[in-house]
């Protein structure tokens, strides 16, 4: 029978078939970090159980930590405790662990890449909703509660019911100044943030074969938000490129062994979809979002949209304007903005950068405007600095933090601080995300780097 | 992590008919850096339920005391947003048992089946039919029977079947939890990692 991509990948992983239930998964490879994994760690030693496979588990430290003075130690007493729980498990149970100051420590979903741990036809999971990002290598992966992280850890498996398929393909080119982080916010906001709730998706077209893996990745870790439970591409020569060499990727006649199945990781002609969507590249614009989740995103030059336009609940819909202080029809263009975001396993690895710098080169940023400048990893705080970007950034009056989550969820001290409002290239703008009392814009690195030179919202086309 | 069986639950609940209540409303960030699972009820809504000072917001439902119980009803597309299972932690430790909505997340609901909370999805127009009955009458009494999978206004003859799969329904009726049935399996397991390529 004709399979897709996904039904590879899932089929070739199922121990076991329960009946009127879940499929026992196995997994190639879990992330685990500070925040979802301590009470996982509890429940082993409440069982008095050790990691089954700790070779296949890795660990780094990226939510809670700090953005500056990572040599020192982290004030925050809750913070330390939980990095501290994390750095003593992963010794215990013998798990690699790549915590503050490592040089190949950095945000989950940006080091996996990074370092060949992300592979194509792999299961990858991790105490996170955006480990979708690794479905960019052709992997199926998909973020986990602490229940399931407590299952990897001690069985090397989760327990789900397949999820459905959906295929969604892009064709044509993509205009001047549109990013995949554009692509991303016009399919949420095409399908809202639940569109896609109960299917796994599979991005295909060439929209998608022309992008780099770093905008497959972009691509692929906004899936969560239009409530999938994850996003793959399947792999082809970009992919092989990426992987070849790094540290964790197969090597020699296991390479070659490793090609062979990789080489049939795509969808069948005639494999079958339980939803199938086709959008046209030409038709969209830079994107920026103007409410409280992912789904309220428009086109930078146009209106905000009035409740009569909006699908869905219209009290909601007004609750969120009225969070943002926003009006029906309001132009986004031109609104004041405080704070730019511009890093996150969203937007923060070195292609992010490059976007940003080419565009605030030669320019100054606001006076008005705080900016946060937060590298994905070490590996891609150090390609900033090889590759002169600092430097035009410093000119340009910007500084670079040291890696981390960061402002994606302020769990650290990057909070936007009440009522301010952020462009963000991060991945949410739920209420109080990035702080409590923050407003987030969510917009590509571009349209990131023009509002933080002229304080407000701005298409960068016309800077 | 064992938890409290569920077999029937009458309750009257609390309505909260907001859509697309995400994670990070049910549980701030800020909050996740505990190292147990403990203490997570204080903070569930924080942000709707407190202001800044940690005064109770008045006009918020769980600040009202005309409604209380073990059932939490919310709008559609409840539980967006993040993978934390805080998020339901703070749902179980706050009293909840049973969350209902016309739509649910998937990772969402899937951490709350996993911890012992009963997510109950229904159609829009018995969810509107309930919020109804409760705003008249906030001692309205909502039954909910795992065992029919049945959803039923008391004292009426509103009701509704809801779907759950017989894996997870069988593990809340005996308060089991996936890994007691994974560690079981632990030899195919091994077997099966031998095959894999990865
Ligand atoms: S950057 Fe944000 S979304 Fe990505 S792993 Fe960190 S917290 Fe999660």
């Amino acid at each position: 029978m004709a399979k897709t991509l996904f039904d590879k990948v899932w089929d070739s992983h199922v121990v076991k078939k329960i009946e009127k239930g879940p499929d026992v998964l196995f997994i190639d490879r879990h992330m685990v970090h500070e925040v979802t994994s301590p009470v996982a760690f509890l429940g082993l030693r409440n069982r008095d159980i050790k990691v089954l496979f700790p070779e296949k588990t890795f660990a780094t430290a990226d939510h809670n930590t700090p953005t500056r003075n990572q040599h020192l130690p982290v004030k925050d007493y809750l913070s330390s405790k939980q990095l501290k729980a994390l750095e003593e498990n992963a010794k215990y149970h013998g798990i690699s662990y790549w915590g503050l100051g490592h040089e190949k420590n950095g945000i989950v979903h940006v080091i996996g890449p990074e370092h060949g741990i992300t592979l194509p036809g792999a299961t990858i999971v991790c105490g996170d909703s955006h480990t979708s990002t690794h479905g960019a290598f052709g992997a199926i992966a998909f973020g986990i509660g602490t229940s399931e992280v407590e299952m990897v850890l001690s069985t090397q498996c989760v327990m789900q019911p397949k999820p459905k398929k959906m295929r969604i393909n892009i064709n044509g080119q993509l205009n001047e100044a549109v990013t995949p982080k554009d692509v991303a916010l016009f399919l949420i906001s095409k399908l809202s943030t639940s569109g896609a709730t109960g299917y796994f998706v599979e991005y295909s077209g060439e929209v998608f074969s022309s992008m780099t893996m770093e905008g497959r990745m972009t691509v692929c870790n906004l899936s969560i938000e239009m409530g999938a439970r994850g996003g793959m591409i399947a792999p082809d020569d970009k992919t092989f490129n990426y992987i070849r060499g790094r540290e964790f990727s197969p090597k020699n006649e296991n390479w070659d062994i490793a090609m062979e199945y990789w080489k049939t990781l795509k969808s069948d002609d005639d494999a079958v979809f339980d939803k199938e969507f086709t959008f046209d590249g030409s038709t969209i614009e830079p994107m920026i979002t103007y409410g409280t989740n992912p789904g309220m995103g428009i086109s930078i030059n146009s209106g905000i949209p009035s409740s009569n336009q909006h699908e869905g609940n219209k009290e909601t819909f007004l609750k969120s304007l009225e969070y943002m202080d926003y009006s029906e029809g309001d132009k986004i263009l031109g609104k004041k903005i405080d704070f730019v975001f511009l890093g996150s396993c969203t937007n923060g690895r070195i292609e992010d950068f490059r976007a940003f710098t080419n565009i605030v080169k030669g320019r100054k940023k606001a006076p008005n405007v705080t900016a946060w400048l937060v590298p994905g990893s070490h590996k891609v705080e150090k390609a900033i600095k090889d590759e002169g970007l600092l430097t035009i950034l410093t000119e340009s009056g910007f500084e670079l933090r040291e890696p981390g989550c960061s402002a994606c969820l302020a769990m650290n001290d990057d909070k936007i601080p009440p009522g301010k409002y952020a462009v963000s290239t991060s991945n949410r703008n739920f209420e109080g995300r990035q702080g409590p009392g923050s407003r987030t814009l969510l917009a590509s690195p571009i349209v990131a780097a023009a509002a933080a030179i002229t304080g407000k919202v701005t298409d960068p086309r016309y800077l | 992590m064992a938890y409290e069986k569920f077999n029937i639950l009458e309750s009257t609940a609390v309505p909260l008919p907001i859509e697309n209540i995400d994670t990070d409303q049910i549980i701030p960030a800020r909050f996740l850096k505990a190292i147990e699972r403990k203490g997570f009820g204080e903070n569930l809504f924080r942000d709707w339920r407190y202001d800044s000072n940690n005064n109770p917001k008045k006009d918020f439902v769980l600040n009202n005391n005309k409604y209380s119980g073990k059932i939490l009803i919310g709008g559609k597309n409840f539980g967006s947003g993040s993978s934390r299972e805080h998020a339901a932690w703070a749902i179980y430790d706050y009293g909840f048992r049973c969350v209902v909505s016309s739509f649910f997340a998937d990772i969402f609901k899937n951490n709350c089946l996993n911890i012992g909370v009963l997510p109950v999805q229904i159609s829009p127009k018995f969810l509107e039919l309930i919020l109804e009955r409760i705003y008249k009458d906030p001692l309205t009494l909502i039954i909910v029977d795992l065992r029919k999978q049945l959803i039923k206004i008391q004292g009426s003859e509103y009701y509704e079947n809801f779907e759950i799969n017989n894996y997870k329904k069988n593990n809340m009726l005996n308060g089991y939890d996936d890994i007691d049935y994974l560690l079981n399996l632990k030899e195919s397991i091994k077997n099966f990692s031998k095959k894999t390529p990865l």
